[in-house]
């Protein structure tokens, strides 16, 4: 009998394995067809020079003896790619000098006259990332990829603006709609409804809203007498542009975790408060700010992430440029310009995916180091 | 001399009620006066939108130094369409041939199809896929178990950006039934995203909190694994499967990077919204009442949907973030 249940009960152990594997199979396929070879790929190709369309090239046939053109199979080559996406130089420019006196040539304002930086830049194959003067030496900074740098640095920038920024935002607007007020989640609804439209889409719609001579904005703010701006069109205002609209479209959605994360916390924390005298600045202060460590944790470190992925806002409102003079190019764009429209460099592009990987990581893990400080 | 003190007393109590009531309509006045101004923020992109899709469009710019942007004071349907703009006695185009509405000059409704079909494929195929791994993972016994939901948990945190262009290569040598590869095509732009870890991920959160009981008594019946996936585990999860197809849908409507590349050489065919707009946007002459026509269709639909069910919105990106 003992024998007979075991048994049975080995049989069903066995269906519902071969079940497990049946109901996984599907996801397990797919993830690791469409998830994880690329990603693997990735790492593959940035050691290549692989590129979109491979260019022909003509050979001899060994066995018929005639020449054939066929698709140019692409080469490891290494580091190179990351040495040209990565590589850095610091030169010191010589003033000029004229050559019979040896003095030093000025222009009419009695600024000295160096040499140009294409001479320096040239030789090496560089770009100009810089020039800055210091203690009356000027230095020229070369890049290989000049406007990958560009392109980490306003990263960076959109990232420490826009982080900070969008948190506190959303969590004041979390605030404003927890109130136990008439029309709270009306305005709840108002404040997330820009969550739900197309980012390519309202990207259009601000980019009508920021034109400089005649759009809605600069006519709001000349009632004030503010600006007018060039916004889009000018290197100082295009990334601050870009980074208004993006907390618009986006603010909506972790104010709403951080509602979820208000209406968690327990009523007798701030009757308790309030008993020990502590006014609404103080309960914010002690009661609302601890309870929401963990939300605020999630929130920053999402937003982060999803922030170092702009792309979509730039590549419309800039034509896929980045522009002006760089100001808006972001890695992702820099990427897919790269490896898919101009010069489809796919090897190249991949060295820039891994860059960038390692760049989200490491931020990521010291995000949360830092954050969670002081946790046991 | 009690009446006095009663006075007193009375007096000052009232100029206490009095200072309390003050400050209640200040504080309501600023509460609400900051709201309003904050919903004006985030709404009047918007509504510049729905009224210059309505106006002829020589006035759509000049109304922007005035309130007038907020006003359709002149009212048309020229940017949605407008059939007879060759003819001389158009009534929709002052200027015979010159002024083509949106419906004209592209096939909106077939764009607009496109994004509904990838966008709903993925959250129905997604759904089914995602929850029935997660099944596997949470309730039942196997080899590797562990394993696997470790490797879907680290898998979350890939970003799509980074496999986009080795993707691609993988699906230009992809064979198909119907064709060479899955460029342009509605697959190409489904498949790739029905599995994803993050939903199985919130399906197994939500699975594994179901009690073992239930399966019991329904093996006790004679149920097997996937009659009790099936009549037990589903119906009783319907919050979770709302959360995922919201979260699913709101990463999907506006996909644009990956229908850029792998639809590029499509066409209006099998472009989705977003990518038609880019398209759309460079075109010339760029005529900005077809453009907010555009942007109107594309963005009022969605918003509608979201009224209706935004509780549901609302609950399911809480989760996300609770849960995440």
């Amino acid at each position: 009998m003992a024998v007979h249940v075991k048994a049975r009960s080995g049989g069903l152990q066995r269906r519902e394995r071969y079940l497990a594997y049946g109901m996984m199979a599907p996801a397990a396929v797919l993830l690791i067809l469409f998830l994880i070879v690329p990603f693997v790929m990735a790492f593959g190709l940035s050691f290549t020079n692989q590129s979109l369309v491979p260019p022909l090239e003509t050979v001899v046939d060994e066995t018929t003896g005639e020449t054939v053109q066929r698709q140019k199979p692409p080469t490891v080559i290494g580091f190179e790619n990351y040495q040209n996406l990565l590589r850095i130089h610091i030169f010191t420019v010589e003033p000029l000098v004229d050559e019979q006196t040896g003095e030093v040539l000025r222009d009419e304002t009695g600024g000295i006259q160096y040499e140009r930086a294409r001479t320096y830049l040239r030789p090496e194959r560089l770009e100009e990332l810089f020039q800055i003067d210091l203690f009356g030496t000027r230095y020229l900074v070369g890049a290989g990829d000049a406007s990958f740098y560009r392109s980490l640095l306003n990263i960076f920038q959109f990232v420490i603006i826009v982080v900070p920024v969008q948190t506190s935002l959303a969590l004041f607007l979390a605030i404003l709609v927890n109130q136990k007020i008439r029309g709270a989640n009306f305005f709840r609804t108002i404040y997330f409804s820009p969550v739900v439209t197309a980012m390519a889409i309202v990207a259009v719609l601000w980019f009508f809203l920021y034109n400089p001579s005649d759009g809605l904005i600069n006519n709001f703010l000349k009632v004030f007498n503010i600006g007018p701006f060039q916004w889009l069109e000018h290197p100082a205002s295009a990334l601050i542009a870009i980074i208004i609209m993006s907390i618009w479209q986006g603010v909506g959605f972790q104010m709403v975790i951080y509602l979820a994360g208000l209406q968690e916390i327990s009523e007798d924390l701030y009757e308790a408060a309030s008993i020990d005298g502590a006014n609404r600045l103080q309960q914010f202060r002690f009661v609302t700010l601890p309870s929401l460590r963990n939300t605020t944790l999630f929130v920053a470190i999402s937003t982060t992430i999803l922030a170092f992925k702009l792309f979509v806002q730039v590549d419309v409102m800039t034509f896929g440029r980045g522009g002006p003079e760089n100001a808006t190019i972001t890695p992702i764009l820099h990427m897919v310009n790269e490896g898919f429209r101009s010069a489809q460099r796919v090897g190249y592009a991949a060295a820039i995916a891994v860059v960038f990987v390692l760049i989200v990581l490491a931020i990521s893990l010291i995000q949360r180091r830092v954050l969670s400080y002081g946790d046991h | 001399m009690a009446t006095t003190l009663e006075y007193a007393q009375s007096s000052e109590a009232r100029a206490l009620e009095r200072r309390a009531w003050i400050r209640k309509v200040v504080f309501y006045t600023l509460d609400y006066g900051l709201m309003i101004f904050l919903a004006l923020f985030f709404l009047f992109p918007i509504v510049v939108m729905v009224v210059s899709s309505v106006k002829p469009d020589d006035i759509i710019t000049a109304d922007m130094r005035s309130l007038n942007a907020f006003i359709p004071r002149e009212f048309t349907t020229a940017n949605f369409s407008c059939p007879d703009y060759q003819s001389p006695g158009s009534l929709c185009s002052p200027r015979p041939g010159e002024n083509p509405g949106l419906f004209e000059r592209l096939p909106f409704g077939k764009i607009f199809f496109n994004t509904i079909f990838v966008t709903t494929s993925i959250v129905v195929g997604g759904l089914l896929i995602n929850s029935m791994a997660a099944y596997a993972l949470a309730r039942l016994d196997w080899p590797g178990r562990r394993i696997v939901l470790t490797i879907i948990i680290a898998l979350i945190i890939i970003p799509f950006e980074s496999i986009a262009v080795p993707l691609l290569l993988i699906v230009r040598e992809l064979p198909w039934l119907t064709g060479p590869n899955w460029l342009n095509t509605y697959h190409v732009q489904i498949i790739p995203f029905m599995a994803d870890a993050f939903s199985i991920f919130l399906f197994y959160q939500f699975f594994i909190g179901i009690p073992k009981d239930f399966d019991e008594a329904a093996r006790v019946d004679g149920a097997s694994g996937f009659t009790i996936y099936r009549r037990i585990i589903v119906p009783l999860s319907r919050p979770v499967f709302a959360t995922v197809a919201i979260l699913q849908f709101l990463a999907y409507w506006g996909a644009y990077l990956w229908p850029l590349m792998a639809t590029a050489s499509g066409g209006f065919d099998i472009q989705p919204l977003p990518v038609a707009m880019q398209v759309f946007f460079g075109q010339a002459p760029r005529q900005w009442g077809d453009v907010m026509a555009f942007a109107s269709l594309a963005t009022v639909p969605v918003l509608i949907v979201f009224l209706l069910f935004q509780k549901w919105f609302v609950q399911s990106v809480a989760s996300a973030g609770v849960k995440g």
